[in-house]
């Protein structure tokens, strides 16, 4: 259903598409400025609602706005759209030293270097003391992708089903599954003795102060995922903790068959 | 359908909606194989087709556009035909006229033909400036665009034309040296006359009959169109501390080109 967008809709989706990632607290005051801007009206609560409707007009050119979830402190991230990198997490020596083994095009470790802190720029990769990891954005543009091309390696956290690249591992060796730091303060909160899900094994991490993750907001988390060529996971399966712990953001991405 | 049969076609059918571009020159070579069908072809063409062919093709075509126009060089229709268009040729029009609906409607973005002897296109803002307040979520700004901003307003306070000297002095008291590599800008010389050129944001044009050759700079079409000439004026007046109104005739040409633009405004509203 293709609804009618007022100039407020289009400068929100101009600001996106220009600034690429925002978080939930963001797309809420650009909401808001927008429809000031505009003299849209402006319903606090239907933020929802109006992405849908640029969304609607979005679809058939394979573009979307989408939410997703960072890895590092459970905020959702909506994300935008791009080229793409590899790799949970690997130092600058290792990425670095791989550009060696590159057969199609030859990088220099200059080149490297840059292309790094291009990436990092643009927000496609975290660095962190030098060690390098996929940004929410790249992972939540990238998962389909993701998916399909490292089926055989790909975590995926057991509490929201999502993919994990940095998370926490049961060390029952007969178990192994994964969680998202951010799961794990959500899942194992308040508990005096946290255990595996899966194995009852006792979970010998350190449970993430759930402080700063984000707090839970009444907003029902809806993961628009449209066309993807991997395994995508229904909102079904999802458990009520992921669903209840959405703070969301707002980029542009495509989504082609 | 041949090359000649189609020129004949256009020759003999009535008056097409755009300019007309039936005789191909030496200029137009890689446009060679694209003359703009006529309406009656057009029509013909879109019975061949469904909707939703059509649809594809136009959406095809603004994705083209968005991501050619990141780096802000005009796409060339001959591009857009050769490498989106192909075989739906004969309704190019009617995808265009499609395309350009979907950035104005969806994007608050407006296509414009800029040259239409090259057939060349750009994408420019649309969406109201004047209304535009500091926004909570600030876009990534290029720090060329306040190179340019100076070069522009210098040039308008001027009347619209200066000999380049004029540019590079007051770029070298702003510590801008073209003959030196900037740390920020790089190549300073390229980037003002040739990337700001090739951008359609300033115009350097050579001075006939001078030895050795000089130049002049003009406002490019596409700062014509994005540039708020009350903005230079306003910033002008804060610099100086005066009044925007002691300088009469910016002063006047600001206040009838915001009359011409404002009229342009409501009657795009009203095609909504």
């Amino acid at each position: 259903m293709s609804r009618l967008l007022g100039d407020g809709h289009r400068r929100f989706l101009q600001t996106l598409m220009a600034v690429g990632i925002t978080d939930e607290q963001e797309a809420r005051a650009l909401y808001q400025h927008c429809c000031d801007t505009h003299k849209m009206q402006c319903i606090p609560d239907k933020l929802d609602e109006f992405i849908e409707a640029i969304n609607s007009r979005l679809q058939p050119m394979f573009m979307q706005i989408r939410k997703g979830m960072s890895e590092e402190n459970g905020h959702q991230y909506y994300l935008d759209l791009i080229v793409s990198s590899e790799n949970g997490s690997a130092s600058s020596t290792d990425i670095l030293n791989s550009t060696d083994t590159m057969t199609s095009k030859k990088l220099k470790k200059s080149e490297t270097e840059h292309l790094l802190t291009r990436l990092v720029q643009d927000k496609w990769l975290c660095e962190r003391r030098g060690e390098y990891t996929l940004s929410t954005r790249c992972i939540i543009e990238m998962e389909p992708y993701i998916r399909t091309m490292y089926q055989d390696q790909v975590k995926v956290c057991h509490i929201c089903h999502n993919i994990a690249f940095q998370c926490q591992i049961c060390e029952n060796p007969s178990c192994g599954i994964k969680i998202h730091n951010p799961c794990v303060a959500r899942y194992f909160k308040g508990r005096v003795e946290p255990r595996c899900p899966a194995c009852d094994d006792f979970w010998p991490h350190e449970i993430p102060d759930r402080a700063h993750m984000t707090s839970p907001s009444s907003q029902q988390g809806s993961m628009n995922r449209t066309a993807s060529t991997g395994i995508t996971s229904s909102p079904t399966r999802r458990s009520e903790a992921a669903r209840d712990s959405t703070r969301v953001l707002v980029g542009v991405c495509s989504c082609r068959k | 359908m041949t090359q000649r049969k189609r020129l004949s076609n256009v020759q003999s059918s009535s008056q097409s909606k755009r300019q007309s571009n039936s005789f191909m020159t030496q200029e137009e070579d890689e446009d060679a194989t694209f003359t703009q069908p006529s309406t009656s072809q057009v029509q013909r063409g879109l019975e061949k087709l469904t909707p939703a062919q059509v649809d594809q093709k136009t959406a095809e075509v603004v994705q083209y556009i968005l991501v050619k126009d990141q780096k802000k060089i005009p796409v060339r229709r001959a591009d857009l035909v050769k490498h989106v268009v192909k075989d739906y040729r004969t309704v190019y029009p009617e995808i265009i006229k499609r395309a350009m609906r979907t950035f104005e409607q969806v994007f608050g973005l407006k296509l414009v033909e800029i040259d239409s002897k090259n057939h060349m296109y750009v994408l420019v803002n649309n969406l109201d400036a004047s209304t535009a307040r500091p926004s909570p979520v600030e876009r990534p700004s290029n720090p060329k665009m306040g190179l340019l901003f100076v070069i522009l307003s210098v040039i308008f306070m001027k009347g619209g034309v200066v000999r380049e000297n004029l540019i590079w002095n007051t770029l070298k008291k702003l510590r801008v040296d073209p003959g030196q590599r900037h740390e920020e800008f790089g190549d300073v010389r390229k980037v003002i006359t040739d990337e700001f050129v090739r951008q359609r944001y300033l115009e350097y044009v050579r001075i006939p009959h001078t030895e050795p050759v000089e130049y002049e700079f003009r406002w490019g079409q596409r700062s014509d169109m994005e540039v708020s000439k009350a903005q230079i004026l306003e910033f002008m007046g804060q610099l100086h501390e005066q009044d925007p109104r002691s300088w009469t005739q910016q002063y006047r040409e600001v206040h009838s080109a915001a009359a011409a633009s404002s009229s342009q405004a409501s009657s795009s509203s009203n095609h909504r």
